[in-house]
């Protein structure tokens, strides 16, 4: 809620650091067009105890001025009638006046816009994606409903990834739509993270991702692993510059979420079937699962690991370094 | 639900576009396989353009239907959802339409 005017919107969107406790707060999400521009948001006060205020831009308080405006300006010059009252047709008697206005008020000239309404969203996401690639970035959007475990597989990978002495470094931006607890635990790895939250959002988008890059600041030839808000509805729609999706679905689950959630499993490259150490307690079958979700993609990698006790780890190690010499691939290519 | 997020683009598009004018109607094209319900798109757009020069605008929607080319037979297949197969038994399908999301046109005085 604004706390200017009291008006709830919706929460803005607010990007932590938690280690400098730097954070940088932006309008409602589509409050107005200005929010998505460089230089609308505004870095507010630094510092770990840095509670601070964003104040709104109005801007819709001048469209409304603007409405207004153009509005009289249209029924003064319509009517060609009104040129001349003197004329003795009974067509241009006070009441076919008023006709005539009503008329020129609700039919209006037709514009063609053959839009697509992502069009802004996409093209962040090609800044993105452009921006990584130039680093050497292999950036992956992690996607799953909440509770199937991202945060706990991501801290072991950071972990073991460190241990296995790999050459490349991960750097996280973790997507929530309320608190810092995610970011504290990517944290206490050692790993450099900045937490999103999308306030009354449901997913992330690639201005969100953009302005949360310019914070974190990754180095070269690492990974990037975005932890998107736990949904596996809304994020499928929005691209954030990944190089792939990567869908963790867990064993508590129903083996059926592939086809109830079509969308995002289509969308991502492999599917992470996750606890499986949980089997032997469950009814679920890894089998069926994974032909649903071939149903839906036919392409789709799927790899079976427990973050829990590192089972099936080391294919996703693997996987990690192939997606990464790919990124380095098509680069040079 | 990101019909809300949606519908607000939409918004702003038509009043970055219509520059001052007051928008009557604006018609959208929905594919059905996009994942995006016109329902909740038709709910949150009056709410998203109040206060603008969109307000009071009619919402018109056109839905298109799925179609895809199967990747083994060739075969066309009319999706209703992403489930479809196609006659010949394959899910190895290459959507060609119906994951749209546009704005066609808009009216304004």
């Amino acid at each position: 809620m604004c706390t200017t005017c009291g008006c709830s919107k919706g929460a803005g969107t607010v990007i932590t650091d938690p280690v400098t406790g730097e954070r940088i707060e932006t309008q409602a999400e589509g409050e107005s067009s200005a929010a998505r521009e460089p230089g609308s948001w505004r870095q507010l006060a630094t510092g770990p105890a840095g509670a601070s205020v964003a104040a709104h831009l109005h801007a819709r308080a001048h469209r409304h001025a603007h409405e207004a405006h153009v509005h009289e300006h249209h029924n003064a010059q319509t009517p060609a009638a009104l040129n001349h009252p003197k004329h003795p047709g009974a067509e241009h008697s006070p009441a076919s006046l008023s006709e005539v206005a009503i008329a020129a008020a609700t039919h209006g000239t037709t514009i063609a816009l053959e839009q697509d309404v992502l069009a802004k969203n996409q093209l962040l996401a090609e800044h993105n994606r452009g921006w990584l690639a130039s680093r050497h970035i292999t950036a992956l959007n992690l996607v799953s409903s909440p509770g199937a475990g991202k945060t706990t597989l991501l801290e072991r990978t950071i972990r073991d990834l460190r241990d296995l002495h790999s050459a490349r470094t991960i750097q996280v931006i973790e997507g929530d739509q309320a608190t810092l607890n995610d970011a504290e635990r990517i944290r206490a790895t050692g790993c450099r993270v900045v937490q999103i939250n999308t306030g009354t959002g449901c997913h992330l988008d690639a201005g969100m991702v953009s302005r949360a890059l310019a914070q974190l600041d990754p180095p070269p030839q690492s990974w990037l692993m975005i932890e998107n808000v736990g949904n596996l509805v809304c994020p499928a729609l929005f691209d954030l510059g990944e190089q792939a999706k990567v869908v963790i679905l867990s064993v508590t689950e129903g083996e059926d979420k592939p086809l109830k959630y079509p969308h995002m499993f289509r969308a991502s490259r492999l599917m992470l079937l996750n606890k499986i150490d949980l089997l032997p307690h469950l009814r679920f079958d890894v089998e069926r699962c994974i032909a649903y979700a071939r149903q839906v993609n036919p392409s789709m990698e799927v790899l079976q690991v427990s973050a829990e006790t590192g089972a099936g780890m080391t294919a996703w190690y693997a996987w990690l370094e192939a997606a990464a010499l790919l990124e380095v691939a098509e680069t040079v290519r | 639900m990101h019909e809300l997020s949606i519908a607000n683009s939409v918004v702003e598009l038509c009043a970055e576009r219509a520059m001052g004018a007051r928008v009557l109607r604006v018609t959208l094209e929905i594919g059905r396989l996009s994942a995006v319900m016109p329902d909740a798109i038709r709910f949150c757009f009056d709410v998203c353009a109040k206060d603008t020069v969109v307000e009071g605008a009619a919402l018109e929607i056109v839905e298109t239907p799925g179609l895809a080319r199967c990747l083994d037979c060739g075969g066309s297949v009319d999706m209703t959802d992403l489930l479809e197969q196609c006659a010949c038994g394959s899910v190895n399908l290459e959507l060609l339409a119906g994951s749209e999301l546009k704005i066609k046109q808009m009216e304004v005085v």
